[in-house]
């Protein structure tokens, strides 16, 4: 395997009940070329977390996953808000989340934790009123 | 204990049947909050929530659960039930409380040790 396989989708915003589509996809992807459980683990709840705040926060976006020799790149771009604060965004229990996203289970305030928490690398690019971009690697 | 087991010994309905009814059920988690339970949900893990939108049958296909198992009679939406299935995800349902459930569970793994 020395060419990198390549993941691409749309990640629609106005869909909450289709949220995480790309995110399964990918999980059975990497199951079924033998990656192991913890590496599909993180990358798992890495990509779900992103892909869901795209959905939410920032009316979609686009995932791209890149399947290398010694790595996975998971990126994750959108023309939403922006995060005017990254170090709050980072904290455990910090939300904006709205009272109908919340009731469907969202806002606890973990996702981007999980996110950090989850990758061996994670890199946000935003800019308030352009969008965001976030770069994760999990080492394989 | 087994999906089998734990269905006849808490006398469960089931919302959408096992794929391998024989799977083992490792450990509990209880919890609604995706981003959470996401975290904390480990492979064959028993998932205690009242949460009923496709997002849990999301959360449940990422982490490898054994089952589903909705409390206090909650019932799961029409675009779960069809995830669920296309998904093989097994869905339980109860009129019992997360609490009771867990009471009830630690009793029983406490008489099978
Ligand atoms: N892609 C994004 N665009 C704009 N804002 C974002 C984006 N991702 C996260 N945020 C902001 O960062 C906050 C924290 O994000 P995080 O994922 O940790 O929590 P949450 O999405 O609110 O809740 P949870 O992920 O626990 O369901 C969000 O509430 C939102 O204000
Ligand atoms: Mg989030």
């Amino acid at each position: 395997m020395n060419e990198p396989i390549r993941f691409h989708f749309d990640v629609d915003g106005e869909n909450f009940s289709s949220a995480g589509e790309a995110s399964v996809t990918v999980k059975k992807r990497l199951r079924q070329l033998g990656y192991p459980p913890d590496v599909i683990r993180k990358v798992s709840v890495a990509m779900y977390e992103g892909e869901i705040n795209m959905v939410i926060h920032a009316h979609g976006g686009e995932a791209d996953i890149e399947v290398g020799k010694s790595e996975i790149v998971i990126i994750l771009r959108d023309k939403g808000p922006g995060i005017a604060n990254v170090d709050l965004a980072m904290q455990e229990g910090y939300s904006t989340a709205r009272d109908n996203i919340r009731a469907l289970g969202f806002g606890a305030g973990m996702g981007l934790p999980n996110m950090k928490k989850y990758t061996d690398s994670m890199h946000i690019d935003t800019e308030v009123g352009v969008g965001t971009t976030i770069t994760m690697k999990v080492l394989l | 204990m087994t999906l089998t087991e734990l269905i006849d010994a808490l006398s469960l309905h089931v919302v959408c049947p096992p794929s391998s009814p024989e799977r083992e059920v490792r450990n509990v988690y209880v919890g609604d909050l995706l981003s959470r339970a996401m975290s904390r949900l480990q492979a064959d893990d028993l998932w205690i929530t009242i949460m009923t939108n496709t997002n849990v049958v999301a959360v449940a296909e990422l982490t490898d659960v054994a089952a589903v198992l909705l409390a206090e009679d909650v019932a799961l939406l029409p675009d779960a039930v069809h995830a669920a299935q296309d998904n093989g995800i097994a869905v339980l349902s109860s009129e019992k409380s997360a609490f009771e459930l867990c009471r009830d569970m630690a009793h029983i793994l406490k008489a099978n040790a």
